[in-house]
């Protein structure tokens, strides 16, 4: 019997942290007191938390189950549309804990942190470069920040111009957080339909713009993997009524070194370093989401901005239009110098690279699955490709009880039910780091669980066995949440 | 290059699988006017090894302790990280996962948030804690975007004594709203001035710092009561949370939300970032909260598990009507502070808490003996303010070249502070170091 990649093992049990622990216990070494006690006004001290005091050997074995527990990418292949799950490099994290970086004050003046403005500045014109716009803001926190800080732009730009514009296109294939920042900015989202070949059409674009219109959020290659071929004219449409193209960076994997959206009419790009640049994604954070935008735009980038003077760098506020400030900070720095490092060990021949290997990837997946999954759009993909579950339907399997099965063969789900457009979606990104025989080992999995599908659909329907859990009960958790101990 | 594992063998059997001669022709859907046709001008790759060395030489430019000793806190401090807390924090299973979106294969990632949550909230003395958001600042932007859709008022009090950089960034998310926003001034003591509070109606909220950004602990109870009587939600926030190893909980002054800054939990300072935004709040508002939670709850088999819950209220759900447009949130830092906090325990934080005040305290009076002026009257904790003689700048510029930092100069944040210095001591700063800071100040004859 050939052996699959997912299998079973020891692996212990853990408690809660308030479910173990003795009162005395430590875990921490005390610094040596070398003052005395100073008193404080009883009415102000309170009683301390309720924590349990735990030994430090209590808190490595608790952490240590715990992380036996999750998969992660160095555990094996996370094929997650739009989530670009790429390996992320371990010299990474070597050089965000370097001490010089670690332990540094943000509001210390700048000639004595010139080593972390460089790095910005440097980013900075990297991730301009990448995109072909004109200027960066390193100072979103993650890509939804980011496409607020977008559109913080888009509305201080038509402030300046006198125009209030209150709606902005956004397409169906858009993710969640595109309407949601919006929102935010007091724009009513107008939804757009993609064509039947599942990209946006001129006249749908056409049909809607106008001159209440800020402009349009657009994805590009879109959430179907698929590239909006017609974003030139779209772009022109836009501008010709004083709108701007806003563009949502998230699957920058797809192009870099082909397509630089500064130069086919994107006015402001968001990006995701802890997609497109191989930051860690930290089990949901934190990543960060740069904004790149054109010339016209610069204007109203957020503050503080890093210039390059002839002995040295500098922080300016010196920028009247500017919207403000996204974070009390720069940015998350540490998770700059990991996209930094990258960049630098990758170069720009590998980046091109990278991008091109992620769509053979997808493009290969996308050609041995058809027929095994229904594929939503036979057209050629970029780095991500769409499923559904309809040649299961009349086994009555669906997406997510594949997406289950799929644990047990080793492989974390790929992304599902989105996006909206395609019913039952199964959406597969595998990246460029994820090597031949990796992705023939996800095919069989995904052949074999569409082979039980048929021949034995319990293995499907009780699945996942073997994980730590089976199947969660959501359903309660959100009727009686419990969210504390 | 050792990240991209293709061969030209893969390659070629890939490319004639999927019907195509070349990677360039992959892209045949990219209109020809799309392309770019010539090579990013990036600089050539380096090995590892030139990487190591590149980054050796940037980070050793920048002034860090040991060998500075900085006296600054203002949102960023500087607190010792146990060797085992970075070492667990940098297991790759909770480095390399993703979004726990899958809860099967995701149990360490919930465990670890839903302990965070609990210890938060007991931390903060409220009833429920989210997995995190950004940072203290933006945490208090979103605070008060949830008081204003909870009262469905539009009018917020905030204290000119919350740290100026988190209302500079509350005014950026209000930007585009009609929302207005009102400064409450401060009092000859350190601590915020209500008198305004008293002739303003219609508040969505009233939001207060404690420790505030001089340091001084504000009584939260009394302004909690007032903020009731107006029918407001009590806002209220922190730069440093080690303060509540010691001090009465916000939870248990009134707080119907609680939120701010966490880095000082376990977390590297990094040049500003990533931090932690810490946001709890009372039980009855959670279906309004931004931000993801984690939730009990069983298997198929009983089994005790965790999930994520309460997804209606977030984007990916909701879209345009969710509780915030928060997606990716600091979620490792979040664990990281989990950690900590474990280590630190119950008996463990308040000692450390204690030793942060007493240090202080022995910086404040040994500076008070050397005739210099504490600012404001206030109990403080961690941080104080001074008023230095006039044009103290020079003997400032001149003992940070002997790499000794004499605290935040304040008037570029308040600009009626001539001269006043703001001061951290933590539990790294040895009495020598306090000691020789005087010494410095002394010498310069100020």
């Amino acid at each position: 019997m050939k052996e699959t990649l997912g299998t079973t093992g020891l692996i212990l049990n853990e408690p809660l942290l308030w479910e173990k622990g003795k009162r005395g216990r430590s875990g921490f070494s005390l610094p040596r007191r070398d003052v005395a006690p100073s008193p404080l006004d009883a009415e102000l001290i309170g009683e301390g938390p309720d924590f349990p005091d735990l030994s430090e050997v209590d808190v490595v074995r608790h952490y240590t189950r715990l992380s036996t527990w999750n998969f992660g990418v160095d555990t094996g292949m996370y094929p997650l549309g739009s989530c670009t799950m790429k390996y992320n490099p371990k010299t990474n994290e070597r050089q965000a804990s370097l001490p010089g970086f670690a332990g540094a004050h943000p509001l210390l003046p700048t000639d004595l942190h010139q080593g972390a403005l460089k790095l910005i500045r440097e980013l900075e014109q990297y991730l301009a470069e990448i995109t072909g716009m004109d200027a960066v803001t390193l100072q979103p926190a993650a890509g939804a920040q980011g496409e607020l800080t977008g559109m913080l732009l888009m509305h201080a730009y038509h402030q300046s111009k006198g125009s209030f514009r209150s709606k902005i296109i956004v397409p169906d294939t858009a993710h969640g957080t595109n309407p949601a920042s919006a929102a935010l900015c007091g724009y009513r989202p107008v939804p757009v339909k993609s064509n039947d070949e599942g990209i946006l059409s001129l006249d749908s674009i056409v049909e809607v713009m106008d001159d209440d219109t800020a402009g349009i959020m657009i994805t590009n290659p879109n959430t179907l993997g698929l590239f909006e071929e017609n974003i030139k004219k779209i772009a022109e449409v836009v501008h010709s009524k004083g709108g701007l193209v806003y563009g949502d960076g998230a699957n920058m994997n797809a192009v870099m070194g082909v397509v630089r959206m500064g130069d086919i009419g994107i006015d402001v790009l968001h990006l995701n370093l802890h997609k497109t640049f191989s930051t860690p994604h930290g089990g949901g954070g934190p990543g960060s989401g740069p904004v790149c935008v054109k010339s016209h735009l610069e204007p109203f980038l957020p503050v503080p901005r890093v210039i390059e003077k002839k002995n040295g760098f500098l922080l300016s506020e010196d920028y009247p239009g500017s919207i403000g400030k996204l974070q009390a900070f720069y940015g998350n720095f540490g998770v700059l110098i990991k996209a930094y490092t990258y960049i630098r060990n990758m170069g720009p021949e590998n980046l091109k690279k990278a991008s091109q290997l992620a769509v053979l990837n997808a493009n290969y997946v996308k050609k041995m699955l058809s027929g095994v999954l229904h594929l939503a759009y036979d057209r050629p993909c970029m780095h991500e490709c769409v499923f559904s579950d309809r040649l299961q339907k009349e086994q009555k399997i669906t997406t997510l009880e594949m997406a289950k099965r799929l644990m047990d063969y080793g492989f974390h789900p790929p992304t599902i039910y989105f996006p909206l457009v395609v019913n039952g979606a199964v959406m597969i990104e595998p990246t460029e780091t994820e090597s031949k025989e990796n992705i023939d080992e996800f095919i069989a999995a995904v052949k074999s669980i569409a082979n039980e599908a048929k021949e034995a659909p319990e293995q499907v329907r009780e699945a996942p066995k073997k994980c730590k859990v089976k199947r969660m009960d959501e359903t309660a958790a959100a009727r009686h949440p419990c969210l504390s101990g | 290059m050792r990240f991209l594992p293709h061969t030209d063998e893969d390659i070629a059997s890939m490319l004639k699988v999927v019907g195509v001669d070349r990677l360039e022709d992959l892209f045949s859907t990219v209109p020809g006017d799309c392309r770019h046709k010539a090579d990013l001008n990036l600089p050539e790759p380096l090995t590892e090894w030139e990487t190591n060395h590149l980054m050796a030489v940037l980070s050793q430019s920048m002034a860090v302790s040991p060998e500075f000793k900085v006296f600054i806190g203002a949102g960023s401090y500087e607190h010792y990280i146990p060797e085992a807390v970075s070492y667990l924090s940098g297991r790759s299973e909770f480095v390399t996962s993703y979004t726990p979106y899958q809860p099967e294969m995701s149990q360490g990632t919930l465990q670890g948030i839903f302990e965070y949550q609990t210890l938060t909230a007991r931390l903060l003395g409220m009833e429920v804690a989210n997995a995190s958001v950004y940072d203290g600042a933006s945490a208090l932007a979103e605070a008060l975007l949830m008081s204003v859709r909870t009262t469905r008022r539009k009018k917020i009090a905030l204290s000119t004594l919350i740290h100026p950089l988190y209302r500079r960034v509350v005014k950026t998310y209000f930007g585009p709203t009609d929302f207005e926003l009102v400064e409450l001034p401060y009092l000859k003591n350190g601590r915020t001035d209500l008198s305004k509070l008293d002739k303003m109606g219609d508040l969505a909220a009233v939001a207060i710092q404690s420790p505030n950004f001089f340091g001084c602990i504000e009584d939260l109870m009394h302004i909690g009561e007032k903020t009731h009587e107006k029918k407001a939600l009590f806002v209220t926030t922190f730069t440093e949370p080690l303060a509540y190893g010691l001090l009465k909980t916000p939870g248990l002054q009134g707080a119907d939300i609680a939120c701010g800054e966490g880095q000082s939990l376990g977390i590297p300072q990094s040049f500003g970032g990533p931090g932690l935004g810490m946001f709890a709040s009372k039980m009855k508002y959670v279906r309004n909260m931004p931000g993801r939670l984690v939730g009990q709850t069983v298997d198929m088999d009983g089994k005790r598990g965790f999930v994520l819950t309460l997804a209606t209220r977030e984007q990916h759900i909701r879209r345009e009507k969710a509780t915030s447009n928060i997606c990716t949130n600091n979620s490792l830092c979040a664990l990281t502070a989990a950690m900590y906090m474990a280590s630190l325990g119950h008996t463990g934080i308040r000692e450390l808490a204690g030793l942060n005040h007493d240090k202080c305290e022995y910086l404040k009076s040994e500076l008070k003996k050397a005739g210099f002026e504490i600012a404001f009257d206030s109990p403080t904790f961690n941080e104080f303010v001074v008023k230095f003689p006039t044009g103290f700048r020079t003997t400032h510029d001149r003992l940070m070249k002997k790499k000794i930092v004499a605290g935040l100069s304040l008037t570029p944040y308040y600009p009626e502070l001539t001269d006043h210095y703001l001061l951290c001591v933590t539990e790294t700063m040895a009495k020598n170091d306090m000691d020789d800071l005087i010494k410095g100040l002394r010498n310069s004859g100020v």
